[in-house]
């Protein structure tokens, strides 16, 4: 199997005329932790949510340019298909409010229509949320609806969602700055353990997590990828100075 | 959902088109004219809308006028004084449940027991006693429209910011002159929209105000005749002469009627809700 | 300085006693109809008033089953045709607010809840009364469906509308089609909302009688024929009540129990519901 899971050529992102992500051009290996930084508004939000597919949801968001995923392009795949392969958890937990933990963990082929027998399912289920570290805390009350949860365990319930549909890459948007200090490190503590599995990509505004979750660190600066590297390297010494200005606290 | 939303569209303009249509062939022969002709003869085939603009107009204002001070003595209350707890959730339902009666038992009430009322009203006032007529027709639509402003008005109040109402009270205001000079004005725009919604409710009432009103198509001599004497608005001369209609002038005519009456009470809407919008969006 | 404070005070006092009067004045006339009605009422509701059709001019006994099967009947086609239209405007109109359809049907919606019911019981009066000849209960039911059109769209936008965008989000990144993140997931989490829209328009309706006056007509027979005349509850009222008979006059009073007893039941059923079924988000 390639070690290359995700690759992006020239690729380009915009809001209507609005160029926010610059002729972007990465490699992403299989079981990497991949941290994806930058100031506000530098596009590295925007370049995430292009993997998936998502970015085009929004009125008047369009994009040039190639994303691979397993060496095919996910522009030229069906989005829905796209969606289904690639995993995402966001900035503030969403579980779906109509469904209990259990639902919201089969959520993807509930909604899907996918049939699924009620042995395999219980599988997923548990399978799911204990790799989410989840599965102790709510294995007696997974008939309850999810928004019950504190926080940071609806995080890991939707980590544990995204995980259900067996995705080879998980995308992260920013997925601790709505969490407290205690939950935040339950769930880097999930990554060290996930990227067993899966590969992982995390928009993070927190440079610290970035240092201490990634093997290897993307920094976005206004819409460009300006460096790429091993994430000690790239904090202890980084090759742009713009790089340089951004982890020294010069702007964030 | 597209399609339905087209059909949206296609039912208003469908509903406006066949006015029109239909009331084409008054419109030709009668001209502008018709809305101040002041004669409504079928039989000799004169009419004129002057008498139910008149109707109509009475009864709405009066029951405006009417229902104004309650609909906002609702809103202060429930939107300032007492806007949480039991008692004020009893009123709030009260109020709602007033807009829940259909108007056909108003009607029905208001003919077997508070015409007789008005009648003995009249007779010590010196009136006509006919105990029908405009003014009856305008009390019980003031308790219908009541709700209308209302509950607007409780929304609007409740969205005063308190900062405006702290710095007030932090002068030493107290609370009648911060509802007075900090709230009223605040949510000025707004009760007129929701004084404007009522009045649409009041202008499109049918069935209350036909069975109270009297069915009279003439036009009174004196203001006082006009209140407390039989009249007809609009509304009820379509829904009293409508099947009755015999003949295409005849007809053409109620659906004129029925035009303006459409025409008013949308344009009025419409200016409540867009008040209210701006209101919203500020 | 501080007479004037007093004096202010008093001032503020008087101006909250008359607010309260007033305020609670409204609830007397309110109290005095429903008890005059439930005392009118009661007296001739019974299971032979429930059974029966209408006696002839002169006859006593009687009563308004012709009127309860015909409301049923039309009420229910109603809802049949408004909810799925109103439904999948309302639907429309939160999800793609920036349109030009959007804003012109909204307009539309707007417009339509203000049309007086008379002007719509003429309006349908010409689209189906007069190509089909005659009166006709389904003829009443497109009048009223028109009817609860606004209510249902409205309520079912605003219901939409205050749910988060996550919602649709996580649904859509799980790779389900956008038709399905509607179904299953949008509508759903709004249920409570939109039920309670459905059934506020419906406690509307079934009181509405100028609609029907030309349309639906109604009829002293007890008929289930959708292409035919159907007497139906206000409908009903307003001819009895308005005719010279004590008899006509009683059974007037009890269909008016009746239906203020729907109206009364379905507005706290709506509150109910909402309460209970409301999703926490």
């Amino acid at each position: 199997m390639e070690s290359t899971i995700v690759k992006a050529e020239n690729y380009n992102s915009y809001f209507g005329d609005n160029h926010v992500v610059k002729d972007v051009n990465i490699s992403i290996n299989r079981n990497e932790v991949i941290a994806v930084m930058g100031p506000s508004g530098c596009g590295k939000t925007t370049f995430l949510r292009g993997i998936n597919r998502m970015h085009e949801l929004i009125p008047n968001a369009t994009s040039k340019g190639k994303i691979l995923l397993d060496g095919e392009n996910v522009y030229d795949m069906n989005a829905i298909y796209v969606r289904a392969k690639i995993g995402m958890v966001f900035q503030r937990p969403n579980p779906f409010p109509n469904l209990s933990i259990y639902e919201n963990v089969v959520a993807g082929y509930l909604l899907n229509g996918i049939k699924v027998s009620k042995a395999d399912r219980d599988v997923i289920v548990e399978k799911s949320l204990t790799s989410a570290a989840l599965w102790k805390e709510v294995k007696d009350s997974l008939h309850k609806k999810g928004t019950f949860l504190s926080g940071g365990q609806q995080q890991r319930l939707c980590i544990a969602r995204a995980i259900a549909m067996e995705p080879e890459l998980i995308l992260f948007d920013e997925p601790t700055s709505a969490l407290d200090p205690i939950s935040t490190s339950s769930v880097e503590q999930l990554f060290h353990e996930l990227k067993e599995k899966y590969t992982l990509i995390i928009v993070t505004h927190n440079m610290q997590q970035a240092a201490r979750v990634s093997d290897r660190t993307a920094f976005f600066y206004m819409g460009e990828l300006v460096e790429f590297d091993d994430t000690k390297q790239m904090f202890t010494n980084p090759a742009d100075q713009r790089t340089q200005n951004y982890i020294t606290g010069r702007f964030s | 959902m597209i399609a339905m939303s087209v059909l949206l569209v296609l039912i208003i303009l469908g509903v406006l088109a066949t006015l029109i249509v239909e009331s084409m062939p008054s419109i030709k022969s009668l001209g502008i004219g018709f809305l101040w002709g002041k004669v409504w003869d079928p039989v000799s085939n004169v009419y004129g809308a002057y008498p139910f603009l008149v109707g109509t107009l009475l009864t709405s204002f009066i029951a405006l006028i009417i229902s104004i001070p309650f609909s906002y003595a609702i809103a202060i209350y429930l939107g300032e004084y007492n806007p949480k707890g039991w008692l004020s959730d009893l009123l709030k339902n009260t109020v709602e449940l007033i807009a829940a009666v259909p108007s056909i038992i108003y009607g029905f009430w208001g003919l077997f027991v508070l015409v007789p009322i008005i009648r003995t009203f009249e007779m010590k006032i010196g009136v006509a006693p006919y105990g029908i007529g405009v003014f009856t027709s305008s009390l019980i639509l003031a308790v219908m429209i009541i709700p209308y402003a209302a509950s607007l008005g409780i929304t609007l109040i409740r969205m005063v910011p308190s900062p405006l109402k702290e710095g007030a009270y932090a002068l030493g205001a107290t609370r009648f002159e911060v509802i007075r000079s900090v709230i009223m004005p605040y949510t000025r725009s707004g009760l007129f929209a929701g004084v404007l919604l009522s009045l649409g409710r009041a202008l499109g009432e049918t069935m209350a105000v036909t069975m109270l009103i009297g069915n009279t198509s003439a036009v009174a001599n004196t203001l006082k005749d006009a209140i407390f004497g039989p009249g007809n608005t609009m509304a009820s001369v379509i829904a009293n002469e409508f099947t009755e209609a015999d003949h295409t002038q005849y007809l053409s005519a109620l659906i004129e009627l029925g035009l303006v009456l459409f025409f008013v009470t949308v344009v009025i809407n419409l200016i409540g809700k867009r008040i209210i919008t701006r209101f919203t969006n500020d | 300085m501080e007479a004037r404070i007093g004096f202010r005070n008093t001032k503020s006092v008087i101006f909250k006693g008359i607010i309260v009067f007033f305020a609670f004045l409204i609830t007397l006339p309110l109290i005095i109809i429903l008890l005059y009605i439930i005392k009118q009422g009661v007296m001739n509701v019974n299971w032979h008033f429930l059974t029966h059709v209408p006696a002839p001019v002169g006859e006593t006994g009687g009563g308004i089953a012709n009127a309860l099967v015909g409301s049923f009947i039309m009420v229910l086609m109603a809802a049949i045709i408004a909810i799925p239209v109103g439904m999948a405007a309302g639907i429309y109109l939160s999800e793609n607010p920036k349109t030009k359809l959007a804003y012109y049907s909204g307009l539309c919606v707007d417009i339509l809840q203000g049309v007086p019911s008379i002007v719509v019981g003429i309006v349908v009066y010409f689209w189906i009364v007069k190509p089909l000849g005659t009166f006709s209960a389904i003829s009443g039911s497109i009048a009223l469906a028109i009817m609860m059109l606004p209510i249902v769209i409205r309520s079912t936008e605003q219901t939409l509308r205050l749910l988060p965008a996550s919602l649709k989000e996580a649904a859509l990144s799980l790779g389900v089609p956008y038709h399905r993140v509607i179904l299953k997931v949008i509508v759903p989490c709004g249920f409570a909302g939109i039920l309670s829209g459905i059934m506020l328009s419906i406690a509307r309706i079934i009181g509405e009688t100028a609609p029907l006056l030309f349309t639906a007509f109604g009829s002293p027979f007890l008929s289930t024929k959708i292409t035919q005349p159907m007497e139906s509850l206000p409908h009903l009222i307003y001819t009895y009540a308005t005719s010279p008979y004590d008899d006509w006059h009683n059974l007037a009073w009890g269909a008016s129990f009746i239906l203020l007893m729907f109206v009364l039941i379905l507005n706290i059923v709506t509150k109910v519901i909402t309460r209970k079924w409301k999703v926490q988000l």
